[in-house]
C-alpha cells in the first residue's frame, strides 16, 4: 500500500479556539480503498481535525489530494474534491424534507431552471432503499423523523454524491444494531470501490472490526497511528486513556 | 365526522393552515356585513379593501423571507417613505424640467427609480447584518430612524403633489384599473394558467410513479381555482365607475358619454401588480434554489453553511429583494394618494411584520408561505376598514388589531405544536 500515492494527506495541521489549541500539529493520512479510523476521548479534537478537511473550519498545516496541494477555504471546495461528509451533528435543515436535505446545495433542476423536487425524490426513494429499507417517510420535513431516520439521510447524503474520500463522524450513534450493521456493510461495500474512509467511532471494536489502520488523538495532539492487524483492544484503550503507543511508557504520565 | 373532513380535505391537499386563514377572513367579512347591515360585502368595498391591501401585501411577501431566515426589517415604513419622496420629487421637480410636464417616459423612470433605490438600500442593510454581522433588529432600527429623516432632507418637508399622470394609475382609483373587457380577459388567462399548471404537477408526478389525488380531488381543486379567479373579476367588474369620474375618463379619451351609459371598474392595477408579485415570489419561494437555500438557512444556518450555501450573500440578497419591493409598493402607496407628505408609511413596517406572522410565518425561523402573508395583510386590512365602517373609533381600532395579532400568533403555535411541526 506504501508505493501508492495517499488519496489524502493532512500535514502538520493545527488550530486554535481562543487560547485552546484544538488540533495541535496533528499529521494523518488515508489511501485509496483504505479504512482509517480516528478515536480519542471527547474533546480530543477528532471533529474538529475532520472538519479542517471537509471546509468548515480554516486551520494552518497542509492538506494534499492524490500527492497535490490544495487549497479548501469553505465546503463546497471540499465537495469539489470529492469529499463527502457525515457530520457528528448530522447538519440537516429540520424544516426540509428527506430529499431536500439529501440534495442541499446540488439541487436536481428541470430545463427550465426550476427544482425538480419530484426526481429528487425519486432519487431519494431509490438511494434509501439501499440503505434504509423501512424508511417511508419522503415528504415529512426532517424534524419528524427518529434520531437514527435522521441519521441514514445524512449517510446517504454523503454516499449518494459518488464520494471518492468520505468522512464518517460517528455514523452509527444513534442507529440501531440492525441499521448498524447494515452500515458497517455499507464501509466494507465502499472500501471494495476503493473509497478513503476516515471514521471516527468510539467504540474500539467496531473500529478493529471495520478499519486498516487506526490515528489516535488526546488533547488536540496525535498519539500515534497503528496498524489494526498489530493491535489489541488493550492497545487502543491505552493509547485512548494514556496517550501512549504500544510498547512505550507513558507519554506526560497522567497530568 | 371530524375524520371524514379531515380526509377529505387531506386528499384535497389543501393544507388545514390555509383553511383556517381562509375561514377567519370569512367570518370576518360575513360579521362586518351583518353589522353594516349589507354594506361590507359591496363591490365596492371589496375594490377599495383590494387596493388598500395590495401596498402592505407585497412588502409582506418580502418580509416571509427576511422573518424565515431568522431577521426582521423595522425599517420597512420609513423606506417607504423616503423612496416615495424620492420617487415624487423627481416627478414633480427634477424630470418635467428636463423632459417636459407629462412626458411618456416619466411614469418609467419614477418607477424604475423606486425599485432600484429600495434594492440598493435593503442591499446596503443586508451588507452590514451578513458581513459585519451586526443584528438585523439594530441595523433596520437604524434604517427606520435614518429613512424618516432623509425623508424630510428631500423636500425639506415639502409635500410633493401632483404625480405624473401615467403613474397615478399604479395606485388604482377609477382609471387605474384593467377596466371591464381586459378584466375579464385577464381573469380568463389567470384560470387557464391556474389549470394547467395543476394539471402539469399532477402528470409530472404520475411520471415518476408516486401516488396522486383521486380524479375528484383535482377536478373540485380546478373548478376552486378558476371559480375563484372569475368570482373576483366578476365582483370587481360590477362596481360601477362614478359619473363624475366617466365623464373625466371619457373627455381624456374623447369618447361621446350617452344616457344611461354605465362603466365598471374591474381589476385595479395594484392588484394585479400584488397577483403578479405573489405568483413570482411563490415561484422563487418554492422552485428556485434561492428559496430553496431562504427555507434551509432559516431551518438551521449551520447545515446550510456546512452545504456550500454562501449565508451571507443570501443575506444581502433577501435584503435587496425585501427593499426592491418596497419600491414597488411605494410606488403604490404614493400613487394612491396622488402625493407624498412626511407621513407616508408610517407604521407600515408593523403592519407588513403583523401581516407576515398572521400568516404563519415563524420568527424562529424556517417556516413561512408567500400566500399566507397575502392573506395575512387581507385579515388586518379587513379588520382596519372592516372597524372603521362601523364607527369604531381609531384607538380601538389599535387595541383591537394589537390583541388579534397576538391571538393569531397564540392560534399558530398551538397548530404548530398539535401537527408536531
Ligand atoms: N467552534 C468551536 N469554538 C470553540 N471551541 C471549540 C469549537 N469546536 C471545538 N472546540 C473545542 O475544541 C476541542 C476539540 O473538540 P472536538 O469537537 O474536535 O472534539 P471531539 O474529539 O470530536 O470530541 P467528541 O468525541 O466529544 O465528539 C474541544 O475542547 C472543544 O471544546
Ligand atoms: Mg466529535
Amino acid at each position: 500500500m506504501d508505493k501508492q500515492t495517499p488519496l489524502v494527506e493532512m500535514k502538520n495541521m493545527s488550530i486554535a479556539f481562543g487560547g485552546i489549541r484544538a488540533v495541535d500539529d496533528v499529521t494523518v493520512d488515508l489511501y485509496p480503498g483504505e479504512v482509517v479510523g480516528l478515536l480519542g476521548h471527547n474533546g480530543a479534537g477528532k471533529s474538529t481535525l475532520i472538519k479542517m478537511l471537509s471546509g468548515a473550519y480554516q486551520g494552518e498545516g497542509d492538506i494534499y489530494v492524490n500527492g497535490e496541494k490544495v487549497e479548501i477555504h469553505n465546503p463546497r471546495d471540499a465537495r469539489n474534491y470529492n469529499i463527502e461528509t457525515i457530520y457528528q451533528t448530522l447538519a440537516l435543515a429540520d424544516n426540509l424534507d428527506a430529499a431536500a436535505n439529501l440534495f442541499l446545495g446540488r439541487e436536481l433542476m428541470t430545463p427550465a431552471g426550476t427544482l425538480d423536487d419530484d426526481a429528487m425524490e425519486a432519487e431519494t426513494r431509490k438511494i434509501m432503499g439501499r440503505l434504509n429499507p423501512n424508511f417511508q417517510k419522503f415528504s415529512a420535513p426532517v424534524s419528524a423523523l427518529s434520531g437514527g431516520q435522521r441519521q441514514s439521510v445524512a449517510i446517504a447524503r454523503a454516499v449518494y454524491f459518488n464520494a471518492k474520500i468520505l468522512i464518517m463522524d460517528e455514523p452509527t450513534a444513534a442507529l440501531g444494531p440492525h441499521e448498524t450493521q447494515m452500515v458497517a456493510e455499507l464501509i466494507q461495500q465502499l472500501k471494495a470501490e476503493g473509497i478513503g474512509i476516515f471514521l471516527i467511532d468510539h467504540d474500539v471494536h467496531a473500529v478493529l472490526e471495520l478499519c486498516d489502520r487506526a490515528s489516535v488523538m488526546k488533547n488536540g495532539q496525535l498519539v500515534g497511528t497503528v496498524n489494526i492487524p498489530d493491535v489489541t483492544d488493550d492497545d487502543l484503550l491505552s493509547m485512548i486513556i494514556l496517550g501512549k503507543k504500544p510498547g512505550e511508557k507513558a507519554e506526560g504520565a497522567e497530568a | 365526522m371530524q375524520d371524514n373532513a379531515k380526509s377529505f380535505f387531506s386528499k384535497l391537499g389543501i393544507d388545514t393552515r390555509l383553511l383556517g386563514m381562509i375561514g377567519a377572513l370569512v367570518v370576518l367579512w360575513i360579521v362586518f356585513d351583518v353589522i353594516t347591515g349589507g354594506r361590507f360585502l359591496t363591490p365596492r368595498n371589496l375594490f377599495n379593501l383590494s387596493v388598500q391591501t395590495a401596498s402592505v401585501a407585497v412588502m409582506a411577501t418580502g418580509m416571509v423571507f427576511v422573518i424565515v431566515t431568522r431577521n426582521i426589517d423595522l425599517s420597512v415604513g420609513s423606506m417607504l417613505g423616503f423612496i416615495g419622496m424620492t420617487v415624487a420629487a423627481l416627478q414633480v421637480q427634477v424630470l418635467p424640467d428636463i423632459l417636459g410636464l407629462g412626458h411618456w417616459s416619466i411614469w418609467i423612470i419614477a418607477a424604475l427609480a423606486a425599485i432600484l433605490m429600495g434594492a440598493v438600500l435593503g442591499a446596503f442593510q443586508g451588507w452590514i447584518i451578513g458581513y459585519l454581522t451586526v443584528p438585523a433588529f439594530i441595523v433596520t432600527l437604524g434604517g427606520f430612524l435614518v429613512y424618516r429623516g432623509a425623508m424630510w432632507w428631500v423636500t425639506k418637508g415639502q409635500t410633493q403633489a401632483p404625480l405624473d399622470a401615467t403613474f397615478r394609475l399604479m395606485g388604482g382609483g377609477a382609471e387605474g384599473t384593467l377596466g371591464e373587457t381586459l378584466s375579464w380577459g385577464f381573469g380568463i388567462v389567470a384560470a387557464v394558467a391556474a389549470v394547467v399548471l395543476i394539471l402539469m404537477s399532477r402528470r409530472r408526478k404520475a411520471g415518476h410513479g408516486f401516488t396522486v389525488k383521486p380524479v375528484w380531488a383535482e377536478g373540485i381543486l380546478i373548478a376552486l381555482a378558476a371559480g375563484l379567479i372569475l368570482c373576483f373579476v366578476w365582483v370587481m367588474n360590477s362596481y360601477p365607475i362614478a359619473k363624475g369620474a366617466m365623464k373625466r375618463i371619457a373627455r381624456a379619451e374623447g369618447i361621446e358619454l350617452t344616457e344611461g351609459m354605465v362603466w365598471y371598474h374591474g381589476v385595479a392595477i395594484p392588484v394585479v401588480i400584488l397577483l403578479a408579485v405573489t405568483v413570482i415570489m411563490t415561484i422563487v419561494a418554492s422552485r428556485t434554489r434561492f428559496g430553496r437555500y431562504i427555507y434551509a438557512t432559516g431551518g438551521n444556518p449551520e447545515a446550510a453553511e456546512l452545504s456550500g450555501i454562501n449565508t451571507r450573500l443570501l443575506t444581502v440578497k433577501i435584503f435587496a429583494l425585501m427593499g426592491a419591493l418596497t419600491g414597488i409598493a411605494s410606488i403604490i402607496a404614493s400613487a394612491r394618494l396622488n402625493a407624498v407628505d412626511v407621513g407616508l408609511g408610517t407604521l407600515d413596517e408593523l403592519r407588513v411584520i403583523a401581516a407576515a406572522v398572521i400568516g404563519g410565518t415563524a420568527l424562529s425561523g424556517g417556516f413561512g408561505t408567500i400566500y399566507g402573508a397575502v392573506i395575512g395583510a387581507l385579515i388586518m386590512q379587513s379588520l382596519q376598514s372592516g372597524m372603521a365602517s362601523v364607527g369604531v373609533d381609531a384607538p380601538l381600532q389599535s387595541i383591537v388589531v394589537g390583541i388579534v395579532l397576538v391571538f393569531a400568533v397564540w392560534v399558530d403555535i398551538v397548530y404548530r405544536r398539535r401537527t408536531g411541526q
